[in-house]
């Protein structure tokens, strides 16, 4: 009982960390149709960032904030430089955006060597908080609090805001939403950066859970497609529940089927993408 | 003139291993052949279909595995060649079956779902794949008693396989087959209008880049006398895409191209360039900004411009409307 | 990095080419260089283990003045990236374009069961880091030499710990679900049980495995937590095993709490015993020179992937000396690597068994603080240790080798 009890609790931690990593990658994919295969890699390079600001003696948070807004700038750099040359191009995005993966992954190891390092739990957050008898971890309910946060705070952006409106008109149609005026090239600016630094900063938050390591940009970007699959690309809602449903796939298929665990997510994702292309959660069909 | 270059270009290749020396480089001309082989396969889903698979590595590796454990049991070449190109297009088969179930990205994102679980499936069972140690063969063929051992007969089978998979794929882009391949991917709409089944199309060119795949996957197999999960990895499927992609879709020549590409970076230029990860991204986004449509579409582009300029009484001729990228070699 | 264009340095002291100009001709077999290989992982997730070999072999070669028994050295280094097609590819090419006189390295498992029958086909000895079991039992290769450690070779005396120095009665094993972690805990298992323990459950997180929750929360009711993790997810699984609030003592093998990684590490993996053939806190002269030179040369404190090569230098040089600088004669080289015999090197006195693979100190280690650094201290050392422990050899190779069903669980 006591395991079933954890797991289903760190099954919404888990899931609130990838919801933070996927939300952006899924704001991308649904409003400029580009596969960002960088957003591993924003995630590790924030992780990274994370780790030389908190050397530098700044707090987890502010570090955590900071990185993620480095990021953010990178990714506003990227989407100038590069991905607004190729509208509509998927393979060369496809081929831009690994190379990119290629790059930073390199640029990381040369910077910050090969060794994992670890990120320290910031001190308001360490050790196990007892909620009805049982032990879990503060920090992976702090996780939770973050997400649920920033899931508001993206929903209050996307539902009541003049941004938000249209970013929405331009998921939808984004034909449509440039003959009304809307400006779709500086909004997507704003939403790769956006994305780009959800990621950085879910770095920062996954560092104290996952520590910081060459590779940890190829072990992220899987997750954050089974999410967006799962919960279909562009919406909100459909990235948060499929977040969750990824968290407990996750963690009571490895627990109760350790026989499965390497196709404990993509068996689940292979079947839903047969059954229903357009994922869960999906508005418009890929 | 094409004939002249498509002469000479076959000299050199049948050549090569008198003129390059050293057994090492004979060995990467070996690599570079059978990744091209491995890469003009997924192209006739990518460039001709249209469908970009992101889980080739998985037939890649079944093909090879199939090879490992049917030599292992005492089945001879022969036998072991047919049965994994056997096994192959029957995998191939599942594979199209699930994964055109959907289009765009949701074909990608299946045939990721897929080449993950093949992957699995290689590592963890370890009964019959020994898991991460991978399976070892021993020996190569001997196609009329003749040894493959050394790097030179080597290359010189693989380059004769190769030649084989370069004609049929080009035949094939030439027949109406490939015209209609070509039409489901440009205009779906007015094919089923036209009467084409336009899943089966799709069906048959997945098995057709399926079979083409399985040969790879036999070469690479022969090549290291070794296959281990790594090559089934997504990083592996990713590596052919980029390949395809970077070479130019949709053309006879730049999966070959984008084959030579990343195995002399990996593999040579490493030996130079310490930062040789680095280089070879950096090289993918500078074609993405000088030639988005791959190196040899990119370079006909430039060849065609720069004729141009030498020859402005013709510029209405060559110049104009740029011919489809499947014409050129 | 010192270097950035290129890898491929001519490892020569300036002393010494002025010499070999100096030498009358015609040049005798000395004044060729000989010419070390390395295998190595330079770039990707393995790096960090890749890199230190390299530091190690550069550091031995720089302490040796770039010349071993009068014949100059050249290191030729190969970046496999962590592939077995990309560890044949580089063979091939230290060979067959480099004529190497032998390769060190590579690093892990699979890559040298990739390259081992080749390796042996072009009769080139090979001084490896990598642990694989049956290279050097049950299908030996005669040109390998192995100075670090079978995968096993150190669970044995940390279970023989576990089981007489800690009196634990029940362990729970959870380790990298792949031929590294399913040797490691094979022998454990079988000598923790064979001193009286019993190893209730084995648990296999896969090698990628971001959250170890659904393996934590099955952890309980024992003696001891015995873990096999290697790269980058001890660190992940130590802080999650803390963070969990579990505090069942925890053991570990090699790659556990490696030197060379501690300083990156946090308060996590206070009190970790881990089992190692080599700790920077061993105190001989060799190693004191080898930890002062790793630290002026790195800045870091060197872990088993320098020792080791670091130590291998250290047998080729013998070996050389041994056939007065023949390279030429592979037989003779390959019997002279495997008679080498040191008493004093980074890892204390070796030699080597008859299949090549090292007999030497085992140590257990218990990671502490002091002040504001972790430290590995020595708490048992465990001498002349075989791959085969104390067991009959005939006997240990009629089993099978260990795996994840092997031994078996006792109900």
């Amino acid at each position: 009982m006591t395991l079933w009890l954890i797991l289903a609790g760190n099954s919404i931690a888990f899931g609130g960390l990838l919801f933070l990593l996927s939300a952006g990658f899924s704001l991308i994919f649904g409003l400029m149709r580009i596969p960002n295969l960088t957003h591993g890699s924003l995630f590790m390079l924030g992780a990274y960032f994370g780790v030389s600001l908190i050397s530098r003696g700044l707090g987890f948070w502010p570090a955590a904030i900071l990185a993620g807004l480095g990021v953010a700038a990178f990714g506003a750099l990227v989407e100038r430089l590069l991905l607004r040359r190729l509208p509509g191009a998927e393979l060369a995005q496809v081929l831009v955006t690994l190379g990119l993966s290629f790059m930073i992954a390199d640029v990381c190891l040369l910077g910050w060597g090969g060794d994992p390092i670890s990120i320290a739990t910031p001190p308001e957050l360490r050790g196990a908080s007892r909620i009805a008898g049982l032990a879990f971890p503060t920090y992976r309910l702090g996780v939770i609090v973050i997400a649920v946060v920033f899931a508001a705070a993206l929903w209050g952006l996307l539902e009541k805001t003049r941004l938000g409106a249209m970013i929405r008109a331009g998921v939808d149609d984004p034909a449509i939403a440039r003959v009304v005026g809307i400006r779709v090239s500086r909004l997507f600016t704003i939403v790769f950066s956006l994305g780009a630094g959800l990621a950085g900063f879910a770095g920062v938050i996954g560092g104290p859970i996952l520590s910081v390591y060459p590779g940890l940009d190829q072990d992220m970007l899987p997750l954050a497609l089974v999410v967006v699959i799962l919960g279909g690309s562009g919406s909100l809602v459909g990235s948060f529940i499929g977040s969750l449903i990824v968290g407990f796939l996750y963690n009571f298929g490895q627990a109760m089927f350790p026989e499965l665990a390497y196709v404990v997510l993509f068996l689940p994702m292979l079947v839903i993408l047969v059954v229903r292309p357009q994922g869960l959660f999906g508005r418009v069909a890929p | 003139m094409k004939r002249l270059a498509l002469a000479l270009s076959l000299v050199a290749l049948a050549t090569l291993p008198l003129w390059v020396g050293n057994s090492y480089y004979v060995n990467i001309g070996s690599q570079i052949l059978l990744y091209a082989i491995f890469a003009l396969g997924l192209n006739v889903l990518v460039g001709y279909a249209g469908l970009v698979s992101l889980g080739h590595a998985g037939l890649f590796g079944i093909a090879a595995y199939a090879g490992a454990l049917a030599i292992n049991h005492g089945a001879n070449h022969f036998v072991a060649i047919i049965a994994a190109l056997a096994a192959t297009i029957a995998a191939a088969a599942v594979f199209a079956v699930l994964a055109l179930r959907g289009t765009g990205l949701g074909f990608v994102m299946i045939t990721v779902a897929i080449g993950q679980i093949v992957w699995g499936v290689a590592y963890r069972w370890i009964s019959i794949t020994n898991g991460d140690n991978g399976v070892a063969i021993t020996t190569r063929p001997r196609p009329f008693g003749l040894s493959l051992t050394d790097a030179p007969n080597f290359y010189w089978a693989t380059l004769i396989v190769f030649l084989l998979a370069v004609t049929v794929i080009a035949i094939f882009s030439a027949s109406p087959f490939g015209a209609s391949l070509r039409g489901t991917r440009d205009q779906p709409r007015r094919m089923t209008a036209l009467g084409y089944h336009i899943w089966l199309i799709r069906f048959l060119a997945f098995l057709f880049s399926g079979l083409w795949t399985g040969v790879a996957g036999m070469l690479f197999l022969y090549y290291n006398q070794f296959i281990s999960p790594q090559a089934v990895a997504l990083g592996a499927s990713a590596e052919v895409l980029l390949m395809v992609i970077s070479g130019g879709t949709g053309t006879l020549l730049g999966p070959i191209v984008g084959a030579a590409l990343v195995v002399i970076m990996k593999n040579v230029a490493s030996a130079y360039i310490e930062r040789w990860n680095f280089v070879l991204g950096a090289i993918f986004v500078a074609i993405v900004i000088f030639m988005p449509e791959g190196i040899v579409p990119g370079l006909a582009r430039l060849a065609r411009w720069c004729l141009a300029k030498l020859r402005p009484q013709v510029t209405e001729v060559s110049g104009a409307a740029a011919p489809r990228p499947e014409s050129g070699l | 990095m010192t270097r950035r264009l290129t890898r491929r340095t001519l490892l020569r002291g300036a002393a010494g080419s002025a010499l070999a100009a100096s030498l009358p001709l015609p040049a005798i077999a000395k004044a060729n260089p000989i010419k070390i290989g390395l295998l190595t992982i330079k770039t990707g997730p393995l790096a960090s283990a890749g890199i230190q070999m390299e530091q190690g072999t550069v550091l031995f070669l720089k302490d040796r003045d770039h010349t071993l028994a009068g014949r100059k050295a050249e290191l030729v280094v190969g970046d496999t990236g962590g592939n077995p097609a990309g560890a044949k590819t580089k063979a091939q090419e230290l060979i067959e374009r480099d004529k190497v006189d032998l390769i060190l390295g590579p690093l892990a498992a699979f890559e040298l069961l990739a390259i081992s029958d080749y390796v042996a086909r072009q009769k080139v000895p090979l001084l490896g880091l990598a642990a694989a079991e049956d290279m050097t039992q049950r299908r030996p290769n005669p040109y390998f030499v192995r100075a670090s450690a079978t995968s096993a070779q150190p669970m044995h005396p940390l279970a023989d710990y576990a089981a007489k120095d800690l009196k634990y009665k029940t362990a729970i094993t959870v380790s990298d679900d792949f031929a590294f972690g399913y040797e490691q805990m094979g022998g454990f298992q079988r000598v923790f049980e064979d001193a009286g323990g019993r190893v209730k459950s084995k648990l296999w997180p896969p090698l990628v495995t971001p959250d170890y929750t659904p393996y934590l929360a099955q952890i309980a009711d024992a003696d001891a937590v015995v873990a096999g993790f290697a790269g980058a997810n001890p660190l992940k699984f130590m802080q999650q095993y803390r963070a969990a609030g579990l505090t069942l003592p925890l053991l570990g093998g090699e790659g556990m709490a490696d030197d060379s990684l501690l300083r990156t590490f946090g308060d996590e993996s206070v009190g970790l015993i881990s089992a190692s053939p080599y700790s920077a806190e061993f105190d001989s002269p060799a190693n004191r020179k080898f930890v002062e030179g790793m630290v002026r040369d790195t800045g870091n404190t060197p872990g088993i992937a320098a020792a080791c090569l670091y130590i291998n230098g250290m047998v080729v040089d013998a070996a050389l000396n041994q056939t007065d600088g023949n390279t030429d004669d592979r037989e003779a080289f390959i019997r002279a690597l495997r008679a080498v015999s040191l008493t004093d090197s980074p890892r204390g006195a070796f030699h080597f068994d008859h299949f090549g693979n090292v007999v030497g100190n085992i140590f257990i280690r218990r990671c502490e603080r002091k002040g504001d650094k972790l430290v590995n201290t020595i708490v048992k050392t465990y001498p002349d240790v075989s791959q085969f422990w104390t067991y009959d050899e005939k006997w240990f190779l009629s089993q099978p080798v260990y795996s994840r069903d092997y031994p078996a669980m006792r109900s």
